[in-house]
């Protein structure tokens, strides 16, 4: 009885707290720069597409919703098209995780509903942004061992000449 | 023409009362649940009962085939017409309602109220099938078992004005309120009411979680509004009861009384909308156990003292 009577002054109590709402559309929530949402292809600091077209995003995606192609063109490999359906996305981010490129990231926008379902199939126009998203400085070009034209072997940053096999001079 | 129009404008006032009632609860529940409820609709969410309504309204009105037809469509009916007959009798000012002083007012409200067993019992029965008519039968042994000391808790009002007119016993409380010496009485009265209107925590006839909606579980559209509308309709009777019964009716200092009266009720069903958003529901058989273990000998008591109180009041000069 007592416990009754106590219940109903402890809820009654709850008129003068703080409601804990947020009135969204007018009211945006804060979202955290690493807040898993809508996927974007980013560029590396000279503006060229990131994307090496690896394969590894599509394999380590649970749902399956990430298909490309892949295309070589001076050396360096891009995705002939890279297509995301956001319809089948879990947004779990195992996409950013493997990609070697930090050119998959997922971004801290929700806002993406759609009447129709085709209309969350995104294309590689839509996924690409002029920016470096996350990770400014990184160029995996320029990190890599792999020769592009304007950059021969041994030539990237941190990376000694190749050993010249044909000398026995240290 | 007050004479005329209170008939007429009183049953009307009643229904639009109801109806915002829906959104009046939600909203307090929101609030004792820190959160907003339905705000969006109207300033501060008042339209939502309209929106609510144009939704039943637009709704298929789906009688199914193996409900019996009949019975189906009569029970919503049964369950709106004992209700809003009840508000004849609440005096909401001194001069009374729209029967104005019925020397029998209180025992019109709980003939209503049996009736309004039929309701329900009708309704899951008709329905024809194994949740509603559940539903139904729990509703029927819960609303018969409670009006017992429902009119066993009235008696102390009773003897104590000498008068079953709800005039009368508005007029008896001039000195102290009826709460204060039938303070037993109310507390089985209010519970007992609860469990009448079926609502939370008494609300086992649908509760969601084992009966899916109970005996309204075929209901669909405007038939479903009613028992909706009926249900709350009942929360305003059963505390606008309270009010007439236990906190004086109209009486109070300086405003008039119909402004006190609305008042009062208005705190009640605030009261009735708190018990929801606080207490759980409880098991079926301790709510048949509460009510003829502890609530009826309580009403009993409460009877017994009132006639001693009375019987050495008349003897001591």
């Amino acid at each position: 009885m007592l416990d009754t009577l106590r219940t109903l002054f402890l809820t009654f109590r709850h008129a003068f707290y703080r409601r804990a709402t947020v009135q969204y559309p007018e009211q945006q929530p804060y979202l955290p720069p690493r807040y898993r949402g809508r996927i974007i292809l980013s560029r590396d600091p000279d503006g060229a597409e990131r994307c090496v077209a690896c394969n590894l995003c599509a394999v380590a995606c649970p749902v399956d919703c990430i298909s490309l192609q892949k295309v070589e063109a001076d050396g360096r490999w891009y995705p002939q098209y890279f297509r995301i359906n956001f319809s089948r996305c879990i947004f779990c981010g195992f996409c950013e995780e493997a990609c070697p490129t930090y050119a998959i990231q997922l971004t801290p926008d929700f806002e993406m509903s759609e009447y129709s379902r085709p209309n969350l199939v995104y294309e590689k126009e839509d996924l690409l942004i002029s920016g470096t998203g996350k990770y400014p400085d990184y160029s995996f070009y320029h990190v890599s061992g792999i020769p592009i034209p304007g950059k021969d072997r041994g030539a990237s940053e941190r990376e000694r000449p190749p050993v010249d096999i044909h000398s026995l001079l240290p | 023409m007050m004479r005329l129009s209170l008939p007429v404008l009183t049953p009307l006032a009643v229904l639009g009362l109801a109806t915002m009632l829906t959104w009046v609860e939600r909203r307090l529940l929101g609030l004792w649940q820190d959160r907003y409820g339905p705000n969006r609709v109207g300033p501060g969410g008042v339209f939502q009962a309209v929106a609510d309504g144009v939704k039943l309204l637009f709704k298929q009105d789906w009688v199914p085939p193996f409900a019996d037809r009949g019975v189906f469509v009569l029970a919503p009916a049964i369950g709106m017409m004992t209700v809003l007959l009840s508000f004849a009798v609440i005096p909401f000012t001194a001069m009374g309602g729209i029967a104005g002083g019925m020397n029998v007012g209180l025992l019109f409200i709980l003939a209503m109220m049996g009736l309004g067993v039929y309701a329900v019992v009708l309704a899951g029965w008709a329905s024809n099938s194994k949740y509603a008519l559940l539903g139904g039968m729990r509703a029927a042994a819960q609303m018969i078992s409670y009006e017992v000391f429902m009119g066993v808790s009235l008696l102390g009002v009773v003897m104590a004005a000498g008068s079953f007119s709800l005039r009368d016993i508005v007029a008896a409380q001039g000195r102290v309120w009826f709460v204060i010496p039938q303070c037993l009485g109310f507390c089985v009265f209010m519970l007992a009411g609860i469990a009448e209107t079926h609502r939370l925590p008494f609300d086992l006839p649908e509760g969601e979680n084992e009966l899916g909606a109970g005996f309204h579980t075929e209901y669909s559209g405007l038939k479903f509004g009613m028992f909706f509308i009926a249900e709350y309709a009942g929360i305003i009777l059963v505390s606008a009861l309270v009010t007439t019964l236990y906190l004086g009716g109209g009486l109070g200092p300086v405003l008039p009384a119909a402004v006190w009266f609305t008042l009062k009720t208005c705190g009640m069903v605030m009261f009735f909308i708190l018990l929801r958003a606080a207490l759980p529901r409880p098991r079926y058989d301790q709510l048949m156990a509460l009510g003829w273990k502890i609530l009826l000998p309580l009403s009993l008591l409460n009877v017994m003292a009132t006639g001693t109180i009375m019987m050495l009041r008349a003897t001591t000069p």
